[in-house]
């Protein structure tokens, strides 16, 4: 990589004293990336573009925003009548958690496609999932501020989870309460938290970038590039596809966000908290219901909170679990196969989630969660063992020795690259 | 798409991508039929005459037992009305304010700048009044039940004789609407109960459905400002992602 | 936006493509249109955010106060809030009236008549914030120190204020600003 040469004296001046234009011109701009990366990459850039949506937009609400129990839910109605513009910044904000998720579920579901998980990207992995941990707590913590009806009763389900824990969990849960129940100190401290959390993730987003960037992107192929011939610079290659990438997501985000702004909400959550009634059906927001159906499929309280937190628990080690040397999915024609049957496992257990627990639901529920672990405890490992790859290209340039197309992207119709 | 419907869709869309057979939560109520609000849709609009007739159904009728305490006096003018003729219905109530000189609260004809003078001092005198039943504000009520114009329609239309296997408790009204059935509020909806002065016939089903349009304007006053807006961003976003797309195919022309 | 105008012409230039002529016109037009419509989409997200820093509805709708000035006996001071500002009232006497007017205008900082500065001149309204740095003069009590112009004077930085409320020594640049206020009736005002 050679040194640029900047034209501008100020930034010559500064890069002397400070490499930062040097950086990112070698991080952003000649960066080399795979040249074959399809659409599904763009996800990654897609849930950036939303922290900072979710970050900005969350700054100009806690301008007008009281974390009291008392005018919580009237700051937020205030918010949405008489500031300028305020409504449009709440529903923003509010989709915007949606669309981070799906952002990130994507790109998630992406790492397990083509193996993005494996030797050397382990850390960059399981530094992703710390992101989605501290996205989950952010985000729920950030549902409970409104203050109305789900928020409530939210709050009060998921804060006594961790009463299940022996000898301590009753402890703990006051702590975290701040009293006897959720009330004004719990408001207080989640006001607090949700303000910081997003930064704590800013900061590993740049661990996982960082990770990234020490062996570049994977690709569809999975195999390493081998040279020059198989990567582009990042700018303006990936800087233009990522920005119409954009443009798409931002239609959707915006068609909910102007068009159908309660479609992710909870009509409850418009009833202010009442601490002496529960709602009939009490739903966490979407992107936590499989791990909620997980929760409740199991009829023994520690049990339940155990495996909820040991879905995400068990991504952490799949580095580990699945020792296929093949990364693509594209060259594992069995894991391509229980691939789909993961994503369909979550889905439905996403279904059972947002149904109450019982006759039919919590039979497909339990079903549903053993199969979750079971994909990443038994067939992964046994995958590693009793799979037979199919032949790998020599490199990316050069895609398939016999077969054909399957890198050319003609073929996939998911890979319309 | 109606919000309310949100739960049902989501689940329907992971029911349908498994092709499962979907089994809908069973509703105790049937669920309220679909009206034509004039508000739906991504270029529809609220119906300025209807909704002025509407205030004056819950101002007349429904005020009486419901506060709406997030909406002001000043809020009215976005129905149309001129500034004259809604400090006019602000200055027809007694607003507490103070402490004065003396250090006492005294009343005072409302203000533009007033909330809508609620009906009770508070919950308790609410239920006092009400036979233990709570009135609850309608400021939000479009949103806060599941399709909750449909619903309060369905509701103040709903009332019928109860069956003949149903023992109503005492107090209560038979509502096919209302979940469980019997509901403490009585019919509130009478024919004439109010006169309108563009003429329109004051039957039931249109006072209903005017008063049920200004529930849905009270729950989100914003609603047409983000419509206008958000047609004219997505426009905006349609044709900058046009061009980035074009700029995209320019840029990998060379390489594909 | 992270990297909207990422992609100029010139810096689109190097990147390896051959385009000659009419086709990199065609490119360069493409560029740039569509940076300069990013920049004008940029530009536009941002308004929103900066005016929901503005004041709201329900803070504009609270921008009149009335009050009634049949208890304040001639030599009195009261202090009303407007827009969350102390307002003062004072009702003058007839012989500082006269003395006030004898002021001779030319040697104020602030040249002002005291006449124009008020619609009765036994009611002094006033917005009590100094014109300096916003602090609260001293005067509307009978035991503060009213200044050396027998009007207020401002503790914070040692402004001097006379009867009219003009400033007169200090540094304060302006006279304390007079609020827009009517005479509902003969003892009331309403400000705003």
């Amino acid at each position: 990589m050679s040194a640029p040469e900047f034209r501008n004296g100020l930034v010559r001046w500064i890069d002397h004293r400070m490499g930062i234009f040097s950086f990112m011109h070698h991080e952003l701009h000649e960066y080399p990336t795979p040249k074959n990366l399809n659409y599904f990459w763009n996800f990654g850039s897609l849930a950036g573009f939303m922290l900072v949506v979710m970050i900005v937009t969350g700054i100009f609400l806690a301008m007008n925003y009281t974390p009291h129990v008392d005018h919580a839910f009237d700051s937020v109605e205030r918010i949405m009548r008489d500031v300028n513009y305020g409504w449009m910044l709440r529903f923003l904000h509010a989709n915007g958690a949606s669309f981070f998720f799906i952002a990130v579920y994507i790109h998630l579901f992406r790492g397990l496609y083509y193996g993005s998980y494996k030797e050397p990207r382990e850390l960059l992995w399981m530094l992703g999932l710390v992101i989605l941990v501290l996205m989950m707590a952010t985000a729920f913590m950030g549902y409970v501020l409104p203050w109305g009806q789900m928020s409530f009763w939210g709050a009060t389900v998921i804060t006594n989870l961790f009463s299940a824990i022996p000898w301590v969990g009753e402890s703990i849960v006051t702590l975290l309460w701040g009293g006897f129940s959720v009330d004004n100190p719990t408001l207080n401290r989640f006001f607090s938290l949700h303000y910081l959390l997003p930064f704590a993730i800013v900061g590993v987003v740049v661990l996982h970038l960082w990770a990234l960037h020490t062996h570049g992107s994977n690709n569809p192929v999975g195999i390493d590039t081998k040279g020059k011939q198989d990567s582009l610079p990042f700018h303006p290659y990936y800087t233009a596809k990522d920005l119409f990438g954009l443009g798409i997501f931002v239609l959707f985000y915006f068609g909910f966000t102007f068009f159908a702004p309660d479609f992710f909400g909870e009509p409850d959550n418009y009833i202010p908290a009442n601490p002496m009634v529960t709602p009939a059906h009490i739903v966490p927001e979407w992107y936590l219901l499989p791990y909620y159906a997980i929760l409740r499929s199991v009829p023994d309280k520690l049990g339940g909170v155990l495996l909820m937190f040991g879905a995400i628990g068990v991504l952490f080690i799949l580095p580990w679990l699945d020792r296929s040397p093949v990364r693509s999915a594209r060259f594992r024609p069995i894991y391509k196969q229980v691939y789909w049957l993961l994503v369909a496992d979550c889905l439905v257990l996403g279904w059972i989630g947002a149904n109450p627990p019982d006759g039919m639901f919590i039979v497909i529920g339990r079903a549903a969660t053993v199969y979750y672990f079971a994909h990443f405890l038994v067939l992964l490992p046994l995958l590693s063992v009793f799979e037979r790859p199919l032949p790998l290209p020599a490199s990316i340039s050069e895609p398939v020795l016999k077969g054909g197309g399957a890198a050319g992207g003609t073929v996939k119709p998911m890979e319309k690259a | 798409m109606r919000p309310a419907n949100a739960r049902m869709f989501r689940a329907g869309l992971v029911a349908l991508l498994l092709a499962l057979p979907f089994a809908a939560t069973a509703a105790e109520a049937p669920k309220p039929p679909p009206q034509p609000w004039s508000y739906q849709g991504v270029f529809g609009v609220f119906d300025r005459p209807a909704l002025q007739r509407g205030f004056l159904v819950y101002k007349q009728v429904c005020s009486a037992c419901h506060s709406m305490s997030r909406l002001s006096y000043r809020n009215l003018l976005q129905l149309g009305f001129d500034e004259a003729a809604a400090a006019g219905f602000a200055a027809e109530v007694q607003i507490a304010d103070g402490p004065n000189d003396e250090g006492e609260m005294y009343d005072r004809p409302g203000r533009l700048s007033d909330r809508f003078k609620k009906p009770f001092a508070n919950e308790k005198a609410a239920r006092a009044s009400n036979n233990g039943a709570y009135p609850p504000d309608l400021s939000l009520m479009a949103k806060a039940r599941p399709v909750g114009a449909d619903y309060s329609f369905a509701l103040l239309t709903g009332y019928i004789n109860a069956p003949s296997n149903v023992q109503l408790m005492e107090g209560m009204h038979y509502n096919k609407y209302f979940p469980g059935f019997q509901i403490a509020m009585a019919p509130p909806l009478a024919e004439n109960a109010v006169e309108f002065p563009d003429g329109t016939p004051a039957s039931i089903e249109n006072m209903a459905r005017d008063v049920v349009q200004f529930l849905a304007w009270a729950a989100e006053p914003k609603m047409e400002e983000r419509k206008r807006i958000g047609v004219k961003a997505m426009l905006f976003v349609l044709v900058l992602t046009a061009l980035l797309y074009a700029v995209k195919r320019k840029v990998w022309a060379a390489v594909h | 936006m992270a990297h909207a105008g990422g992609i100029t012409a010139h810096e689109h230039a190097g990147a390896g493509e051959p385009g000659e002529g009419h086709d990199a016109t065609r490119r360069d037009f493409l560029y740039l249109a569509a940076t300069a419509l990013g920049a004008v989409g940029a530009a536009a997200a941002v308004w929103p955010f900066i005016h929901s820093m503005n004041p709201a509805a329900d803070v504009l709708a609270l921008s009149t106060t009335d009050v009634d000035l049949g208890p304040v006996a001639e030599g009195q001071a009261i202090t009303v809030v407007w827009r969350g500002k102390p307002i003062f009232v004072r009702h003058r006497g007839k012989q500082e009236i006269e003395e006030l007017a004898k002021t001779d205008i030319a040697t104020l900082p602030d040249p002002q008549a005291d006449a124009k500065r008020v619609k009765k001149p036994e009611w002094l309204i006033m917005v009590g914030v100094c014109t300096h740095l916003g602090c609260v003069p001293l005067g509307q009590k009978p035991t503060d120190s009213r200044g050396e112009f027998g009007g207020w004077f401002c503790p914070c930085h040692g402004s001097h204020y006379d009867g009219s409320g003009r400033i007169r020594k200090g540094p304060a640049p302006k006279n304390l600003a007079v609020p827009p206020y009517e005479f509902t009736t003969d003892s009331t005002i309403r400000i705003g």
